[in-house]
């Protein structure tokens, strides 16, 4: 990726899975939960697609890790879900790597798809508006200090 | 050598306009957050604050922007469709790509200065059709369906004066554009109609051990095991049992990729290649342009030994549907 640092395909060993699966999931869910909302702080997510998220809950699987996390959006933030009473709206499963992939915007989620390293079910619709929201956004410029380190790094 | 065609490329968002620019786009091609454009998909396309910042960006670099107004107007709504033609000569779009023959010609009547191309869901396949778009409506450029062989595609170049483009890249259907009602027979909704294929809101990806059941509507249309690489979930993509054997009976799950005879595709007068998926994420759009822009720029140093490179074929690959890619039907011996 032109000089700057790049994700492999990886996947962690089956030990990680099983030690991550008795490990507490709500930090997960905070820390995504958090993340989204800087970025509705930060006016990045559209308010008429936001509107489209209300009351829906999501869940996020991470494979390798054993990890995932349950969230949902109501009144205007994203909420954690710490018991899950139903199957979620909508559930992303892959490994640690194809979301690391997805988030620097390496890959596209559908390529992640067709090659089955990214699996989505429940409400397709609303898969499609999260996926095209998150493309829809401009990401701040990275600062110019962290872009000499991410160059550093390859 | 003939003149490099125009590398045109898919934006479904504002950050994919500017990684198609960004990476050697001569042109991007976009459409309206509503159904008068075939990718009319929640949360994807341009609103009017988001088109005239995209607008602004590729022609402060020289590029051009294409709008794609390419569904055909419903009873009653016919206003609409209008109303997108007037919105995309007020933005100041290079071109728009228009389907329907009312529209064309409303266009042409309202806007006689704004430059047309025939859409390639206006399903022109002869140049007998192309020049009569040409006399009626005065198209600049007519898109040609995925249907035709490369001596075909010739054969149309030979007998028109007005440009030619094909597709060069992407996810290929069933092919036949404009006419297909497939999506419609399983949802009573399609591309012509509310402008998508097999909508998401019919779509359901269920979880078996050991495998994925793709449903349209209810109607199970694949299953792919975990090792098989899947495929969008529409009907001309799926399998089915014929004669007590199930199949891809009408179309594998597979991308349009024709580095192989980009040669021969600028030989013959090819005016613009297009990278199909408006649908897809910027960096797709990023890693095709890139890819495409590549290919290209190395036969204009006028070398005539043209090879493909192994990586440009790996960058494609990768990002294509099913995993896989063809020449489709531009080499076929079958006419």
């Amino acid at each position: 990726m032109n000089g700057s640092f790049t994700i492999p395909k990886f996947r962690l060993p089956p030990f990680v899975t099983r030690l991550g699966q008795k490990l507490p999931q709500w930090p997960h869910a905070l820390a995504l939960v958090g993340a989204l909302n800087a970025a509705l702080k930060m006016n990045l997510l559209p308010e008429s697609e936001l509107a489209l998220l209300e009351d829906k809950t999501f869940r996020v699987r991470v494979l390798d890790t054993g990890g995932e996390a349950s969230y949902t959006y109501r009144d205007g933030l994203f909420r954690p879900i710490f018991r899950p009473e139903r199957d979620p709206d909508l559930a992303f499963e892959a490994n640690l790597s194809a979301y690391l992939q997805l988030l620097a915007r390496q890959e596209d989620p559908d390529t992640l798809f067709f090659n089955r390293e990214l699996e989505i079910t429940g409400n397709t619709e609303l898969g499609l508006v999260v996926k095209n929201m998150l493309d829809a956004v401009e990401w701040p410029a990275l600062p110019a200090s962290l872009l000499r380190i991410r160059h550093s790094a390859s | 050598m003939a003149s490099l065609p125009d590398l045109v490329c898919p934006a479904g968002s504002l950050p994919a306009l500017k990684a198609a620019v960004d990476n050697g786009a001569d042109a991007v091609y976009l459409g309206f957050k509503n159904d008068t454009n075939a990718r009319n998909f929640a949360g994807l396309n341009f609103d009017a604050k988001a088109m005239a910042e995209g607008i602004r960006y590729a022609h402060a670099k020289g590029r051009e922007i294409l709008l794609a107004i390419n569904t055909f107007p419903q009873a009653g709504r016919v206003a609409d469709w209008q109303n997108a033609v007037d919105a995309a000569v007020d933005h100041g779009v290079d071109a728009i790509i228009l389907a329907d023959i009312g529209l064309l010609d409303y266009a042409r009547e309202r806007h006689p200065q704004q430059r047309l191309h025939l859409s390639v869901q206006g399903s022109a396949t002869s140049y007998e059709a192309i020049n009569f778009c040409q006399r009626e409506f005065g198209i600049r450029r007519a898109v040609l369906p995925r249907v035709l062989t490369l001596a075909q595609v010739e054969n149309v170049i030979k007998n028109t004066t007005v440009e030619i483009e094909v597709f060069g890249f992407g996810s290929l259907c069933v092919m036949n554009e404009g006419r297909c009602w497939l999506s419609s027979y399983a949802c009573g909704e399609s591309p012509n109609t509310v402008g998508a294929c097999s909508p998401a809101k019919y779509v359901k990806w269920d979880k078996k051990p050991g495998a994925m059941e793709t449903r349209l509507n209810g109607i199970l249309i694949d299953r792919f095991s975990d090792s098989e690489p899947a495929g969008y979930p529409t009907l001309c993509k799926g399998r089915f049992d014929v004669q007590g054997e199930t199949y891809y009976a009408l179309e594998e799950p597979t991308s349009l990729n024709v580095l192989e005879i980009l040669p021969e595709i600028i030989k013959i007068g090819v005016r613009a290649i297009k990278v199909e998926g408006r649908q897809r994420s910027p960096i797709y759009v990023a890693q095709v342009t890139r890819t495409l822009r590549a290919a290209l720029d190395s036969m204009h140093e006028g070398n005539e030994r043209f090879h493909v490179k192994p990586a440009w074929q790996a960058e494609l690959a990768k990002v294509s549907e099913g995993s896989q890619a063809t020449l489709g039907a531009y080499n076929r011996p079958w006419r």
